[in-house]
């Protein structure tokens, strides 16, 4: 029963990612003109062939990997959790920017001082206005009503208003030829592995079994389940369905202020008016292939960060844009929602129990407050 | 004391408000022209939303709509005549904008499948779209731009004679709501329309209830499901008209992620607007007030103290206010905007319990 | 209707049934809740698709494959849970399908209102057509629902327990009007687990059980003993034995309580009781009277806007669930779904839904997941819960067990009060047989019992002593083992006044 269950949750996804994959090569074939000026039908083995050989083929290739990966595997998590309690947040994108341009400011401050000093100060402030920026749909959903998909994508807004205004105005590097924050100095995160194997891998495989300890094993994990799966029941059993929605979207907030200084202090180690990220989608997608489980999301991360490390790859060797990516990100999400096709093209039959988090988000949109 | 604290801000004020009208009168044109992609974008989602679907995936049904008309109005110029007739309207641009119409349309129909039929998450199918279609555009437009292909140019504003355009008043009215483009003209039609039929057409009376309360509607012999897709359908009309707007009425050209949120604000709009065709389009029409007023005190800023207020404030905070109202507004500070009750919920026609 | 045959997953909803209506008849279709008669009714509106079997309407036999095809058919349904949307007037409620139009796109408002008005008439209502729907009383949307059957002409009309909101006196009202309308050529289906209604008002009845017709009986010859045979398919006591109580100290005071609704209309108007210990207290009234306010304040969901309540002497007013809980405060919701029960969780997790944070079953923040799956199994055990393993959702379990894991869990604990709220609302006998016995057994214990039902015969059951909500007061307390229905069923409609006039204005005056 219970294996027959683990079985569905994981074939799925893995069906979904091979449906994609043949669609994938689909539109790789329809394009093929564009991108060679002559129908090839062997282009989709040429480009996924690049792909996979950029994101595994070498140890560089593996680390880039594993690099990619860390602020996905964070970002899924932002999303999944937030999905365990019924809570849709789109605003990763805003809550990683918002981390980003605090850890840049932090570590500008501290640039000169002692990286055992500077490094954990620009973390920490980076995970503070994150799950500060993450606070305020919970807040809004929790006392007002406000459903947190409309509000977060707005905040993802103002996030991006925000940081051009920081950037461009009172954090400006001086005598930078682009709008940009100063560098960080001595916030720089310390190499681990290979070439850009940064410190910022282990905050993410540190957060994935804490996240599932907190999920599964404990009374808040409980608490934050069950708000999600049926807050009226929360309710009368005694939890408090307010505090929940704010506790668990402060909590994303936090994560994906983590992978915000993640990427500034490991990899750009600045930060720029115009810091264009895809974290948000990404994360939304990441905590879908891996059904909102935090185990689940660690594999989903590793799946897109080898393809975004490989993608680079793709496009040199096969002449694939890297967008190509987005692309099959789209289809597997597409048959991720439509599970109803992957059974039916692979005649599984479904799970018992169901995963109910996804069907629920919608629940609350129709103006029903639900604290 | 009060006196004295209190003078020189209403004088501000008022200032400002002389200054807001000036920039109305000046751009009431613009505004409009601005605004129709929101408006738009708007009137999709009261299509689908009024009838009981959540659409977050405005942006992405509007970039899809954005990048096909402008993509098949330029192969279509490749070998048909561009003679212009009124209104700057062109063969392959008619062509264009049928492609744009057409993939509102199947992209609309993604949606209601996932939405309506598997009964999927309907918040996250509109990501999906999201998602796909930045993906999609996103890598074809890298692809067609190594063969720059030519571009097929776009509508021009309705031009009114000069007599009637110089009328006091009159003139102004005409040279803002009338001096435009096919779409946005559309546009201004449409919502009279929709806000007409809601209230006193049977397609309203019936749309109405199925967002309600979609079993009391199928009781009484309304196909709940048939309806969703016609309103979804007939929205992805409305979100590729919207997206025709930025390549081949506004611009002429595509770039990757060009709706740049727009979808989004559309969605802001619907709410601000309390789900009505006019209260959205109203909403949009505010959102594009203040995307103007940015720009207005940027380029010709008001004098004196006023100057120096608005001056003082970051261009960035006026960018940003469209959606600071759009949480404002939802959270109820300023009244409550109430959704319809069974919006985002899938029905299931067949009770599977006894 | 000819061997109607249903399957849904695991159930055999309808098996092979027969049921034939004559014209200008009230047919009464009995059975237990979940007999499948609900089903049969949702196949000849076309809301369902039987897997096979015929239906014939004057000896023709038809396709009914949607409501509209119903509709044209002249069948009309008023369901259990009413069919009318809040927010819309109740003219428009009415014409929502069979619009009235003026060309083709815009409606005949006008021509609509006229016909409306006339159709009242004839039923010498008074109703304001332009008022939203959800403003009027339950008893009102129910004649809004007939309307809307009437105006569609229909010629079979259905009705789905429609007794199961309204008082006796508003049912007396609903009959002579159900008969009035036989007069006019329907015929009308009657769906209904009360024996007594039926033999009341049916012409012929037709008794269901799993699926299956059992029997048809004229109600000249036979009885409610007999149908009850039936119905269960086995001999039933009409009552269960509630022996003696001895009821003890106070429990649960309330003074001058007061509680807002959701809208923050005022709807529980100074609530005085005392429930002792040992003691049933049975709360009766018409659903709406702010019964379901006064249970939320006292369990902790909702803040009371005045007035106090003790538990064994001690102020509580006001405090939050967890708190009560702790105190021995133990609640069975009317809506086990919606509060009772997280329904995709194991059993294991719903048997502990409101003791997870405590000591056997945590220890600080970490659960004990040993504990919480032994709590499980000797709860299955003890209260014979019928599931295959403790893993398995609860949704997958029967309304009946899954009335009974509530029930573990809440008497688990030996409450000082137990609320109980419907607590047998869509069940079957045998459940409701249990939960009656565990009730008083519970009593017998020395447990302070407070029940409150719609169903009147379980109030007249089980209560020591009854209190009658009727418009946000208490307006009577009486001894529970006098108390007749008739008595009862009078202060429910006029809460004391005994005018004509005041049933009038129970059965809710339409706002003007």
């Amino acid at each position: 029963m219970r294996l027959q269950h683990t079985a569905s949750v994981v074939i799925i996804p893995l069906l979904a990612i091979v449906l994609a994959l043949v669609v994938g090569a689909v539109v790789l074939v329809l394009s093929s003109p564009l991108v060679g000026g002559q129908l090839d039908v062997m282009l989709p083995v040429k480009a996924y062939a690049a792909l996979a050989e950029g994101a595994f083929g070498s140890f560089n290739g593996l680390v880039q990997t594993i690099v990619s990966s860390a602020p996905l595997v964070l970002a899924g998590l932002a999303v999944g959790i937030g999905f365990k309690a019924g809570l849709f947040n789109i605003g990763v994108q805003g809550q990683f920017l918002i981390g980003a341009v605090s850890a840049a400011a932090v570590g500008a401050g501290l640039a000169h001082g002692s990286p055992l000093l500077a490094i954990p100060a620009a973390v920490i402030a980076a995970m503070l206005t994150g799950a500060i920026y993450g606070f305020i749909p919970g807040f809004l959903k929790a006392y007002t009503g406000a459903h947190e998909v409309v509000t977060t994508i707005m905040l993802n807004y103002i996030a991006i208003q925000f940081v051009a205004y920081l950037i461009i105005g009172p954090m400006r590097a001086t005598g930078a030829t682009f709008a940009r924050s100063p560098d960080v100095g001595a916030a720089v995160l310390p190499i681990l592995v290979g070439r850009n194997g940064h410190l910022g891998i282990l905050f993410a495989l540190v957060a994935v079994p804490i996240a599932w300890w907190l999920l599964f094993r404990t009374t808040v994990g409980f608490e934050v389940r069950t708000v999600g799966a049926n807050p009226d029941a929360a309710r009368y059993a005694g939890m408090s369905p307010r505090r929940i929605l704010i506790l668990t979207m402060s909590a994303c907030g936090l994560l994906a202020g983590l992978a915000g200084a993640g990427e500034i202090l490991g990899i750009s180690h600045f930060m720029p008016a115009g810091y264009s990220t895809n974290v948000g989608w990404d994360g939304i997608t990441v905590a879908l292939l891996g059904r909102s489980n935090p185990i689940g999301i660690l594999f989903g991360g590793l799946l897109f960060g080898a393809m975004r490390a490989g993608s680079n790859l793709m496009q040199i060797q096969a002449g694939v844009p890297v967008q190509m990516v987005d692309v099959l990100q789209g289809v597997i999400l597409f048959f991720l929602a439509a599970e109803l096709i992957v059974r039916y093209v692979f005649r599984v039959r479904a799970a018992h129990a169901e995963v109910t988090e996804l069907k629920t988000i919608s629940r609350s949109y129709g103006g029903q407050t639900t604290p | 004391m009060d006196f004295i604290l209190h003078f020189p801000v209403i004088g501000l004020l008022l200032q400002f408000i002389g200054y807001l009208v000036q920039v109305v009168v000046q751009n009431g044109g613009l505004i409009i022209t601005l605004s129709t992609p929101i408006g738009l974008g708007a009137l999709c989602g009261f299509m689908n939303e009024r009838g009981g679907v959540v659409n977050i995936g405005i942006e992405g049904m509007m970039l899809a709509s954005a990048f096909s008309a402008w993509y098949v109005a330029s192969i279509a110029s490749g070998f048909l005549s561009a003679d212009a007739g009124p209104l700057g309207i062109t063969l392959p641009l008619l062509i264009g904008l049928l492609a744009g119409l057409a993939t509102g349309v199947i992209v609309s129909l993604a949606h209601a499948w996932l939405s309506i039929t598997v009964r999927a998450d309907q918040i996250i199918s509109g990501t999906i779209i999201n998602i796909v279609a930045l993906g999609i555009t996103g890598y074809l437009a890298l692809l067609i731009s190594h063969n720059s292909p030519p571009s097929a140019g776009n509508f021009h504003s309705l031009s009114l004679p000069q007599p009637l355009i110089d009328f006091p008043i009159v003139g102004w009215v005409l040279r803002t709501f009338v001096e435009q483009g096919p779409i946005t003209l559309s546009m201004l039609v449409v919502v009279v329309v929709l806000q007409v039929l809601l209230y006193r057409s049977r397609w309203g009376l019936r749309t109405r209830a199925v967002g309600e309360h979609p079993r009391a509607a199928e009781t009484v012999g309304i196909d709940v499901i048939a309806l969703r897709y016609r309103n979804v359908l007939l929205g992805g009309l409305l979100a590729g008209l919207a997206g025709a707007w930025f390549t081949i009425e506004y611009g002429n050209s595509f770039q990757s992620g060009m709706t740049n949120g727009r979808g989004f604000i559309a969605l802001a709009a619907l709410i601000f607007g309390r789900w009505t065709p006019l209260g959205s389009v109203g909403a949009a029409l505010l959102f594009g007030l203040a995307d103007t007023l940015g720009q207005a005190i940027r380029q010709s800023p008001p004098a004196g103290d006023l100057g120096a207020v608005l001056g003082a404030i970051p261009p960035q905070v006026f960018t940003a206010l469209p959606y600071i109202v759009t949480i404002v507004v939802l959270a109820g500070v300023v009244g409550r905007s109430v959704p319809p009750a069974a919006d985002g919920q899938p029905y299931e026609r067949e009770t599977s319990t006894l | 209707m000819r061997g109607i045959t249903k399957r849904y997953p695991g159930v055999l909803a309808n098996d092979a049934i027969d049921l034939e209506v004559r014209p200008g008849e009230i047919h009464a279709l009995l059975g237990e809740n979940g007999a499948g008669k609900t089903t049969l009714m949702n196949i000849l509106y076309g809301l369902a698709t039987p897997d096979s079997g015929e239906i014939l309407l004057d000896g023709k036999q038809v396709r009914i494959s949607s409501p509209s095809d119903a509709i044209r058919r002249g069948i009309s349904m008023v369901h259990q849970h009413f069919m009318l949307v809040p927010v819309m007037s109740v003219a428009d409620n009415i014409l929502l399908g069979e619009e009235p139009m003026a060309g083709p796109i815009f409606l005949d408002r006008r021509a609509a209102h006229e016909r409306l008005h006339e159709l009242a008439r004839f039923f010498g209502w008074e109703l304001d057509l332009n008022a939203p729907v959800g403003m009027l009383s339950v008893g009102w949307q129910q004649r809004v629902e007939i309307l809307k059957a009437v105006y569609r002409n229909a010629q079979i009309l259905v009705l789905d327990e429609p007794t199961a909101v309204l008082t006796p006196q508003e049912t007396k009202e609903i009959f002579v009007m159900l008969r009035r309308l036989t007069t006019q050529g329907y015929s009308i289906i009657f769906i209904s687990h009360k024996l007594y209604e039926v033999l009341e008002i049916a012409d012929r009845i037709t008794v269901i059980r799993r699926g299956k017709v059992v029997g048809q009986r004229v109600p000249a010859e036979t009885n409610e003993k007999d149908l009850a045979q039936l119905m269960v398919g086995r001999e039933v006591e009409l009552t269960v034995d509630r022996g003696t109580s001895h009821p003890g100290e106070p429990r649960l005071t309330v003074a001058g309580l007061h509680v807002r609704d959701d809208r923050g209309r005022e709807v529980v108007h100074g609530v005085d009781m005392e429930v002792r210990s040992g003691e049933i207290f049975g709360i009766a009234g018409v659903a709406g009277n702010g019964q379901d306010e006064l249970v939320s304040a006292l369990v902790g969901l909702r803040q009371p806007s005045g007035g106090r309540v003790h538990l064994d002497g001690i102020e509580v007013t006001g405090h939050r669930p967890r708190d009560l809980h702790k105190r021995g405060v133990a609640f069975v919701p009317a809506d086990r779904h919606r509060y009772g029960l997280v329904l995709s969780y194991p059993l294991t997790d719903n048997l502990v839904l409101t003791d997870y944070y405590d000591a056997p079953y945590a220890r600080g923040i970490v659960r004990d997941e040993a504990a919480i799956r032994q709590h499980a199994s000797e709860a299955v055990e003890q209260y014979d819960i019928r599931t295959p393993s403790i893993d398995v959702a609860t949704a997958t379990l029967s309304g009946g067990n899954q009335q009974k894991v509530i029930m573990a869990r809440e008497l688990d604990s030996d409450p000082r009060l137990l609320v109980l709220d419907q607590p047998t609302r869509g069940l079957d006998v045998g459940s409701i047989e249990f939960i009656h016995r565990q009730a008083i057994a519970k009593r017998d214990a020395g447990t302070a019992i407070l029940l409150v039902s719609a169903e009147l015969d379980e109030i007249l059951e089980l209560s020591d002593r009854i209190g009658v909500m009727y418009r946000g007061k208490l307006v009577v307390v009486m001894d529970g083992r006098s108390a007749t229905k008739e008595e009862v069923g009078l202060l429910m409609a006029t809460g004391g006044r005994e005018s004509a006039e005041a049933t009038v204005e129970a059965s809710g005056g339409v706002p003007r």
